[in-house]
């Protein structure tokens, strides 16, 4: 099953102090929806807030975006810029 | 498809730029230019206090003055529930947003927007934000980051708890958010060391200092449909905020982008069109309005100041082993401070085992922050790259040497997560070594800094078109508002994918209402993102073109080649034809299908980072404390340079305004938290005669995510410039300055406090 890190401190508050997370989704997408039936709320405050960066290539606001079990996946707050 | 290892023959080259004929003949229209048939002016009445209640609004007098149209107040504003949002730079609370554009019941700054009128004249205008009646409760204020964390100070928003801290707090506070970010084991990171170095730095907020003041002309007809004309980083933007801030439908309002003298992230915000709609809606007539510069300074987004304390562990050798950073950062007068980029870039560049860095957003009695290039990495960087300085005079090694032994590569794990994956920080790092500044001498007095910078960069929602005219010239279209030069870099790439040259294609923005939507121009994003996208356009152009000739030839479509902007039998068997170029093509597209072009709206990813490092020679006046920039060179990794000349501009530019940082530039308040310089006079931006040439030199390592490599250029160059003045003058004067600005009473006061002990030594 594919590791997820939560990147800094932002999302604590839904996992009770867990950064690191195994999930079966394999996708954005799923990954959402399943953080957000195992800590509701998260869901959204990732959808929204964070990017996934992905073997260390950054995507926001991507569904699509695909991983594996061997993938380095980390959920980041999401970049802007000026 | 990639050109990445094409020879190209319109990329890497430098065409006359498009804009530049309007824009040297003075033609070229800014926000400030637009009128329309039957305009009238609007002017906003702003709170001379840092801090107050706002007991009541008397609009009365002003509504009977001969010539008034309208007055707002926030009560003309539908209440928006406090919800955060991610949907432009950072974080966005519209209910903020919304009482940033004209307050609610507390100004929160001095210049916060209390009232608006709209009337036939400026002059009336003046007149009647007169006769506005405002009664306020003037409450203690707060201005400092670290007055406004503690628990006796000022609280601006009794709603407001910090986030991120156990046990969650049980009263209000102006600490918005606590961050932290954590690698490896600190502790057993700093016992490894056998050298330390730390400090503590401040920063002081700044202006993004674009040269046109924001300006706006809106019209709500009648059937509610609303136009806007303005100056901003993102016309898409301007439309969905002023509909969430109004609560129209988006499809309702048409936003027009007018050239822009600059923005550098100020201006991805509005201030003045929901005020401006808001007054057209009652008034019946189209509403311009427009800052002055005063206005611009007190009321419109400057970038945080800061404290900072960092510290480094490193071995003899010189492996860094521990990191730490606290960041603490003003986010003005509601949070949303770049504090998490701020934690995130100062030690991206860098491949150390164990790093803490924990992050602060503060509110404050000052202008709500806006970004500003690269938001939250220069403060952070400031510290980062003047205490590697001390660390490496500690450990008596070359500054380049150490951050190449430390330095970030491919398959280095940031603190923050990811893991670098094609990266030109080593080669970065090379080519400042290599070049003859670095190895020239310097004479007695003078001194040499180093310094790097990080900034991720983004790619986002994009569109862009590529249509071929009757004549087979080209139109390309972007759905960005052109800062920094992205209609020559789409134009270019689509005149390369076509094979004609970069002249023939000549690019717009149309309205908001005539392309897909696109996200802001910011983040460094446009010539990656929407050229990205303006490429995928000319592909699906000219495999159309293909199957015209085709057609024209009746042959098979895979048996037409694409060359040098024509089109050709591939090879003996698909026939002898002649070559049918754009204009031959473009004669028959009605007879062979219509028009011909494409429209193509994408979610760009694969954004590659980008470093700089910067080399500074300065000579300190020790009478005066001014401090002189004798030479200074900027190397970036740029991926793929589309318009050189326009690369070394942003590079250039981003320099130019960190030095302004390092050297002079700071809000200056009075006792009753109002700012005294709001003015250039008084604001001292460098100008041209401040400053030697800057040298642009351009590493391209190229982004294997975008077709022709590219990479965002102009937030890493406003990165490294404080710390590279700051070791220049320590180099030179032996002192380490941790407070900007670097200005010259500043540092004739640290000469002064140092001769003592220097005379003692």
């Amino acid at each position: 099953m594919p590791k997820v890190v939560i990147s800094g401190s932002a999302c604590e508050r839904f996992t009770h102090g867990k950064t690191e997370l195994q999930v079966t989704a394999t996708t954005f997408r799923r990954l959402v929806r399943e953080l957000d039936e195992k800590f509701p709320g998260l869901g959204k405050q990732v959808e929204e807030g964070m990017a996934i960066a992905i073997d260390g290539e950054i995507f926001q606001d991507a569904y699509g975006a695909s991983f594996g079990e061997d993938s380095e996946v980390v959920l980041i707050p999401k970049i802007g810029g000026g | 498809m990639n050109y990445v290892d094409s020879k190209l023959k319109v990329v890497g080259t430098r065409p006359v730029r498009p804009d530049g004929v309007e824009k040297v003949t003075g033609r070229a229209q800014f926000g400030a230019d637009m009128r329309v048939a039957g305009m009238i002016w609007g002017k906003v009445l702003r709170s001379p206090h840092a801090h107050a209640r706002i007991l009541s609004i008397d609009t009365s007098k002003a509504e009977k003055l001969p010539g008034v149209k309208a007055v707002v107040t926030s009560k003309d504003f539908p209440h928006i529930a406090n919800e955060e949002a991610f949907v432009g730079e950072g974080p966005m609370n519209f209910r903020d947003l919304s009482r940033n554009c004209l307050a609610w019941d507390k100004a929160l700054y001095e210049g916060h927007a209390v009232a608006a009128v709209a009337a036939t004249s400026q002059s009336i205008c003046d007149e009647a934000l007169r006769l506005i009646d405002v009664k306020y409760e003037v409450l203690p204020h707060v201005i400092d980051v670290e007055d406004a964390m503690q628990p006796d100070a000022p609280v601006l928003h009794d709603d407001l708890f910090t986030s991120g801290v156990k046990p969650a707090p049980d009263k209000p506070s102006n600490i918005a958010k606590k961050l932290t970010f954590q690698k490896g084991d600190i502790e057993a990171g700093f016992k490894q060391a056998d050298v330390v170095v730390e400090g503590y730095y401040t920063t002081k907020p700044v202006h993004q200092g674009y040269i046109e003041p924001h300006a706006c002309v809106c019209s709500y007809n009648a059937d509610g449909q609303v136009n806007i004309w303005s100056s901003s980083q993102g016309h898409f933007m301007v439309r969905a905020y002023c509909a969430k801030l109004l609560g129209i439908d988006i499809s309702n309002i048409r936003a027009t982008a007018l050239e822009i003298g600059g923005g550098f992230g100020g201006k991805t915000l509005v201030y003045l069109e929901p005020v401006a709609i808001a007054l057209s809606k009652k008034a019946g007539r189209p509403v311009k309005m427009q800052m002055t510069r005063e206005e611009v300074f007190r009321a419109s987004g400057p970038t945080s100041g800061s404290t900072i304390s960092v510290k480094f562990g490193a071995k003899k050798d010189g492996t860094i082993v521990a990191a730490q950073q606290v960041l603490k950062y003003q986010a003005g007068a509601f949070p949303g401070s770049p504090i998490g980029p701020g934690c995130m870039c100062g030690f991206a560049m860098y491949d150390i085992p164990n790093i803490d860095v924990v992050g602060y957003d503060v509110v404050s009695n000052r202008p709500k922050v806006a970004a500003y290039r690269a938001p939250g990495a220069p403060m952070s960087s400031f510290a980062v790259e003047s205490a590697l300085d001390d660390l490496a005079r500690k450990l008596g090694k070359d500054p380049i040497e150490l951050r190449e032994q430390n330095g970030a590569h491919d398959g280095t794990k940031t603190h923050y997560g990811p893991t670098h994956q094609n990266i030109g920080f080593l080669a970065t790092l090379k080519a400042a070594k290599q070049h003859p500044h670095y190895k020239s001498a310097l004479k007695p007095g003078q001194g040499r800094g180093v310094a790097c910078g990080f900034w991720f960069n983004i790619g986002g929602e994009s569109s862009a078109g590529c249509h071929i005219a009757e004549d087979g010239t080209v139109v390309a279209t972007s759905g960005n508002p052109d800062i920094g030069g992205s209609r020559a870099s789409i134009g270019m790439m689509v005149a390369e994918v076509l094979g004609v040259p970069a002249e023939k294609v000549r690019t717009i923005i149309p309205d908001t209402s005539s392309i897909g939507f696109s996200f802001l121009t910011g983040g460094s994003r446009v010539t990656f993102a929407t050229g990205m996208a303006a490429t995928q356009a000319a592909e699906r152009t000219v495999e159309e073109l293909k199957k015209r000739a085709a057609m024209i030839w009746e042959i098979s479509p895979e048996a037409v080649e694409w060359k040098d902007g024509k089109a050709y039998p591939a090879g003996s068997n698909a026939g002898a034809f002649e070559p049918l170029d754009l204009a031959a093509l473009a004669m028959k597209a009605g007879r062979t299908g219509g028009p011909i072009g494409a429209e193509v709206s994408i979610n760009a990813q694969g954004a590659g980072p980008g470093f700089g490092c910067h080399i500074c020679d300065v000579e300190v006046d020790h009478e005066t404390g001014g401090v002189k920039i004798l030479r200074y060179t900027a190397v970036q990794d740029v991926g793929r340079a589309i318009h050189p000349s326009y690369v070394e501009g942003q590079v250039q530019g981003g320099a130019a305004q960190g030095i302004g940082w390092a050297l002079n530039e700071e809000y200056i308040y009075d006792a009753n938290g109002k700012m005294d310089n709001a003015g250039f006079l008084d604001y001292r931006c460098p100008v041209a005669s401040d400053l030697p040439m800057i040298e642009a030199v351009l590493v391209e390592v190229p982004n294997p995510r975008h077709p022709f490599g590219a990479r965002g250029v102009g937030e890493v160059p406003i990165v490294p410039p404080m710390a590279a003045v700051g070791n220049a003058i320590r180099d030179a004067t032996g002192l380490r300055l941790t407070d900007l600005p670097m200005s010259p009473p500043h540092v004739r006061a640290a000469l002064d406090a140092a001769a003592p002990k220097m005379a003692a030594e």
